[in-house]
C-alpha cells in the first residue's frame, strides 16, 4: 500500500478539527504584528526619536536579551521586524508544536488514529497530515502578516520578509514536533519535549545576543528569523535555508515512524510505584499529585517574568535620560519615579490577569475530572463533593497568591540588586504584585459558580476573563464610563506602588469571591454529576 | 432480612429524555442480582441514583437502609463500585489508584489486594495511560474486591476482559457471595448472568419488565425440540403451547412453552421416538423476546 494513502483526507479532517484554534492563533499573531507596527508608527514619527529609541534599546542588556539587537535602526519597519522576531518566533513555535502534536501523537494516544488506521491510510499518512497542518498554519500566518503590515503602510518587500521570517522557527518546530511525536508515547510528553526545544532556542539567542556571542544566535532558528534583516537588505537565502533544515528534521521523523508500532513511542515509559505513598490518602493529596507539575511550571514562569520586569526597570530610566523631548513629558507625569510607578502598576496588572488565568485553569480542572468520568469512582467512596472540590480549589485560592508573591519578590530582588536597594525594592514590588490576588480570586469564583450551577457552560469562564481583560485594556481607549469599568474586579485593585495601599477594595473583592464561590459550591452539592 | 436495595417507581428525566420511567428494583441481602437491559435502558442511570450522583425526580430509592442522596458518607463506607468505563489518571500507576480508592473508602486488606493482583495478572506499576481497557477494568475490580464492604455495585465490569479473566471474575463474585455479600451486577453478557446470578431484573426503556429467579423466568421461555419419530405425529401442531411446528414426515421441529413440555413429550412418545434433541431455554432467548420489537431500531444504528 502507498505509505501516503489517505493523507489528503486526514489533512482535511485535521484542518476542520483545528479550524478555530488555527484561526485564533493566526488572528492573535497578526494582531500582535499589526499593533506593533501601528504603535511604533505613532510613537516615533521623527528620525531623531527613532535614533534615540534604537540607541536606548541596543544599550540595554535586559532588552537585548529579551528582543535582541535592533539590526535595521533607521525605519519603522526595521524596529517592527526587530520587535516581532524573538517573542513572535517563540509564539509561532508554540503554535506549531501544539498543532502538530495534537494531530499526530494526540490522536494516536486517544485511539482515534487506530480507528482511522484501519481504513485506507498509509503508514506515513498521519504524520504527513499532521505536519501539513503545521505548514498550512505557518504559510497562512506569513501571508496574512505580510498583508497586514503592508496595510499599515510598511514597504511590501520587508513586510513579506517579516511574514516569512516567522516561518523559519515555525517550520522548524513543526518538524521538531513531528520528531518528538514519534519519540514520546504520550501527547503530553511530546509537547513537553518540543516546547523545551523552543525554550532552548530562545535562550541560546537571548544569551548570544546579550553576551555578543554570535554563534549561539546562529544555532537558534529564532536567531535566524531576526537576522533576515527585513526592511534593510533582506537575506532571503536564510528563509530558504530554514526550509532546508526543516525538511531534514522531517526526514528524521519519517525514519522514526518506520521504526515503531502504532501507539508505541521510542522513549521507554518508566514504570511507577506499585503502591501509593502513605500520604496519598485524601482528595487534597490527589489534587496535589494532579496539579503540582503545572503549578511548579507556572511558578518558574512567574519568577522569570518577575525577574525580567525588575531587570528592565532601571533601563527605563536610562532610556529617558537620553531623550530630551520625552524628559519634559515625563516631568509632567511625575518624573522618573512616576514613570517607574506607572510601568510597575501596568505590568503587575497584566500579571494579575495571568494569575487569574492560572486560577481559572485550576477551577476548570473540576469540570475536566467530572467529564472524564474520573470523579464518579471517587464520589462512590466516602468522599463528599465539597471535600473533593476543596482539594482543587485550594490551588485556585493559594496559587494566584503564591505566583504573584514570587513574581513580585523576583522583580524586587532583580531591581534591588541593580539599584543596591533590596530593602526598599523587595517589599515595594511584592506589595504591587500581591494586591492583584483578590481580583484573580473573584474571576476563579465566577468560574466555580458557572461550574456549580450550569456545568455545561463551564468554558464560559474564559469569556468572563476575556471581558475583564478587554475592559482593562480597551476601557481607557474607548473612554468607557466608570460604571462599566467597575464590572471588572481588576479595576478596583489599587495601582501600587504609585497609589496608596487601601484595604477596603481588597477586602470587598475577597468577600465577593468568597460569597460567589460559596454559591457555586451550594449549586454543585445539589446538582447531578456527569 | 432487609433488602440491600429497594427502588420503586424511580423517575429521572434529562431534558426531554425520560431515562427512568417508574423503575422498580429489589436486591435482597446476600444475593447476586443480575441487572439486564440493552444499551440506554437506564442501568447506569439507576446505579448513579443509587450512588447519590444523580437526584431522582420521583419514586423512592433505599440503599442499605439509607437514603442514597442524603446519607452518602455512611453508605459509601459500606459499598464498592466499579464503573463500566474505567478512566484512570494518566500519571498515577494502577497500584496507586487501587490504594487511593481503598483508603478513601475506609481501608482495604493489603494481603487480599496482593492476591487479587496475582489472580487478575495485573501489573500495578504501569501508569494509568498505559493500560488497555481490560486492564483499567481490572484496576477498578481489584480495588472493589479488596475492600471489606457489604455491597458491590458492578456496572458492566467485564466488557473488556478476555475469557480467562472473565472466569477469574466469576470466581471472585462467587467468593463474595459465599462471604454473604450482596452484588448488583449490571451486564449484557447473558452467560455471565446465568452463571452467577440468583435473581435477575430485566429493564427496558427505564422500566422493569421482568424480575425473578432464573427458574421463575425460564417458565416464561420456550424449549426447542428436534425429534425423529417412528410414525408421523398426530395432532401435534394443535397442542396448546406449541409454536412454529415444522413437521416433515417423521421429522419434527418445534418450540414449546416450558410449562407445557410434559404433555408435548408424552404426545411424541406415543408416536415412538428414535432421536431427540432438546435445547433448554436460555436467558438470551428471553432477552431477545423482550427486545424483539426494538431490533430494527438497533440494526439501523
Amino acid at each position: 500500500m502507498n505509505a501516503l494513502a489517505g493523507t489528503g483526507q486526514l489533512l482535511k479532517l485535521g484542518l476542520r478539527r483545528s479550524r478555530i484554534m488555527l484561526a485564533a492563533w493566526v488572528y492573535a499573531l497578526v494582531a500582535y504584528a499589526a499593533s506593533t507596527a501601528y504603535g511604533f508608527k505613532s510613537l516615533y514619527d521623527s528620525a531623531e526619536s527613532l535614533r534615540n529609541f534604537t540607541s536606548g534599546i541596543n544599550g540595554n542588556g535586559a532588552t537585548v536579551a529579551m528582543y535582541g539587537r535592533i539590526l535595521v535602526p533607521d525605519s519603522i519597519g526595521g524596529i517592527t521586524a526587530w520587535r516581532l522576531a524573538a517573542l513572535g518566533g517563540v509564539m509561532v513555535g508554540v503554535m506549531s508544536v501544539l498543532l502538530v502534536v495534537r494531530h499526530t501523537r494526540g490522536d494516536e494516544e486517544a485511539g482515534r488514529l487506530e480507528l482511522v488506521g484501519a481504513g485506507v491510510v498509509g503508514r506515513r499518512a498521519p504524520l504527513t497530515a499532521g505536519l501539513l497542518v503545521g505548514v498550512v498554519a505557518n504559510l497562512a500566518l506569513a501571508l496574512v502578516t505580510a498583508v497586514a503590515l503592508i496595510a499599515c503602510g510598511l514597504p511590501a518587500a520587508g513586510s513579506v520578509a517579516v511574514g516569512l521570517a516567522w516561518t523559519i522557527p515555525g517550520l522548524f518546530f513543526t518538524a521538531v514536533a513531528g520528531v518528538t511525536a514519534q519519540l514520546a508515547e504520550t501527547a503530553q510528553a511530546a509537547r513537553g519535549i518540543a516546547l523545551a526545544v523552543v525554550g532552548v532556542a530562545f535562550l541560546l539567542r537571548a544569551v548570544g545576543d546579550a553576551a555578543r556571542v554570535s554563534w549561539l544566535v546562529w544555532i537558534s532558528p529564532i536567531g535566524w528569523s531576526q537576522r533576515v534583516r527585513a526592511f534593510g537588505g533582506e537575506r532571503w537565502w536564510l528563509i530558504a535555508l530554514g526550509v532546508v533544515v526543516a525538511v531534514a528534521a522531517v526526514a528524521v521523523a519519517y525514519a522514526l515512524v518506520e521504526r515503531r508500532d502504532l501507539g508505541a513511542g521510542l522513549l521507554p515509559v518508566r514504570p511507577g510505584p506499585a503502591e501509593a505513598a502513605p500520604s496519598l490518602r485524601s482528595p487534597l493529596a490527589l489534587a496535589w499529585r494532579l496539579q503540582r507539575g503545572a503549578l511548579l511550571a507556572w511558578l518558574a514562569g512567574f519568577a522569570v517574568y518577575g525577574a525580567a520586569i525588575g531587570a528592565i526597570l532601571k533601563g527605563i530610566g536610562d532610556l529617558v535620560k537620553d531623550s530630551s523631548g520625552t524628559r519634559d513629558l515625563l516631568a509632567k507625569l511625575g518624573g522618573q519615579r512616576g514613570l517607574e510607578d506607572s510601568y510597575i502598576g501596568t505590568v503587575m496588572g497584566i500579571l494579575g490577569l495571568i494569575a487569574a488565568v492560572y486560577a481559572v485553569i485550576a477551577v476548570l480542572r473540576l469540570r475536566t475530572e467530572e467529564t472524564a468520568q474520573r470523579l464518579e469512582p471517587l464520589l462512590a467512596t466516602r468522599v463528599r463533593r465539597v471535600r473533593w472540590s476543596a482539594g482543587h480549589l485550594l490551588f485556585a485560592a493559594a496559587g494566584p497568591a503564591v505566583l504573584l508573591g514570587v513574581a513580585g519578590a523576583a522583580a524586587g530582588v532583580a531591581h534591588g540588586l541593580r539599584t543596591h536597594d533590596l530593602g526598599t525594592q523587595v517589599p515595594r514590588m511584592f506589595e504591587a504584585a500581591i494586591v492583584q490576588t483578590p481580583a484573580a480570586w473573584v474571576t476563579a469564583a465566577i468560574a466555580l459558580l458557572i461550574f456549580g450551577v450550569v456545568p455545561r457552560f463551564t468554558p464560559a469562564a474564559w469569556g468572563v476573563l476575556a471581558v475583564f481583560l478587554l475592559l482593562g485594556q480597551m476601557g481607557p481607549v474607548l473612554k468607557l464610563s466608570q460604571a462599566v469599568m467597575d464590572v471588572s474586579p481588576f479595576t478596583h485593585v489599587p495601582k501600587l506602588p504609585g497609589a496608596d495601599l487601601t484595604v477596603t477594595p481588597l477586602a470587598a473583592l475577597t468577600a465577593v469571591a468568597v460569597a460567589v464561590a460559596a454559591a457555586g459550591l451550594v449549586g454543585f452539592r445539589r446538582r447531578d454529576i456527569g | 432480612m432487609i433488602d440491600a436495595i429497594s427502588v420503586s417507581g424511580l423517575v429521572k428525566t434529562f431534558g426531554r429524555t425520560r431515562a427512568l420511567d417508574g423503575l422498580d428494583l429489589t436486591v435482597r441481602s446476600g444475593e447476586v442480582h443480575g441487572f439486564l437491559g440493552p444499551n440506554g435502558a437506564g442501568k447506569s442511570t439507576t446505579i448513579r441514583v443509587l450512588l447519590g450522583l444523580l437526584r431522582a425526580d420521583a419514586g423512592t430509592a433505599r440503599l442499605l437502609d439509607g437514603d442514597p442522596w442524603r446519607d452518602v458518607t455512611a453508605l459509601h463506607r459500606r459499598l464498592a463500585y466499579v464503573p463500566g468505563d474505567v478512566v484512570l489518571w494518566p500519571n498515577l500507576t494502577g497500584g496507586e489508584v487501587i490504594d487511593l480508592l481503598g483508603r478513601l473508602r475506609g481501608g482495604h486488606d493489603p494481603k487480599r489486594k496482593a492476591e487479587l493482583l496475582e489472580r487478575f495478572e495485573l501489573d500495578p506499576k504501569k501508569k494509568g495511560r498505559a493500560y488497555s481497557k481490560g486492564n483499567r477494568q481490572k484496576v477498578a475490580l481489584v480495588a472493589a474486591f479488596a475492600s471489606d464492604v457489604e455491597l458491590l455495585i458492578l456496572d458492566e465490569p467485564t466488557s473488556g476482559l478476555d475469557p480467562l479473566m472473565e472466569e477469574v471474575f466469576q470466581r471472585c463474585v462467587e467468593e463474595e457471595r459465599e462471604r454473604g455479600r450482596t452484588v448488583l451486577l449490571s451486564s449484557h453478557i447473558l452467560s455471565e448472568v446465568e452463571a452467577l446470578c440468583d435473581r435477575v431484573s430485566i429493564i427496558r426503556k427505564g422500566r422493569t419488565v421482568e424480575t425473578g429467579t432464573l427458574a421463575d423466568l425460564r417458565h416464561l421461555t420456550r424449549t426447542s425440540i428436534t425429534a425423529e419419530l417412528v410414525s408421523p405425529p398426530d395432532g401435534l401442531t394443535t397442542l396448546p403451547g406449541v409454536h412454529d411446528p415444522d413437521v416433515q414426515g417423521t421429522r419434527v421441529k418445534l418450540e414449546v412453552d416450558t410449562d407445557k413440555l410434559d404433555e408435548v413429550l408424552k404426545h411424541l412418545t406415543r408416536a415412538g421416538v428414535r432421536t431427540l434433541t432438546s435445547t433448554p431455554p436460555t436467558l438470551e432467548e428471553l432477552f431477545l423476546r423482550h427486545y424483539e420489537d426494538e431490533a430494527p431500531a438497533g440494526m439501523a444504528r
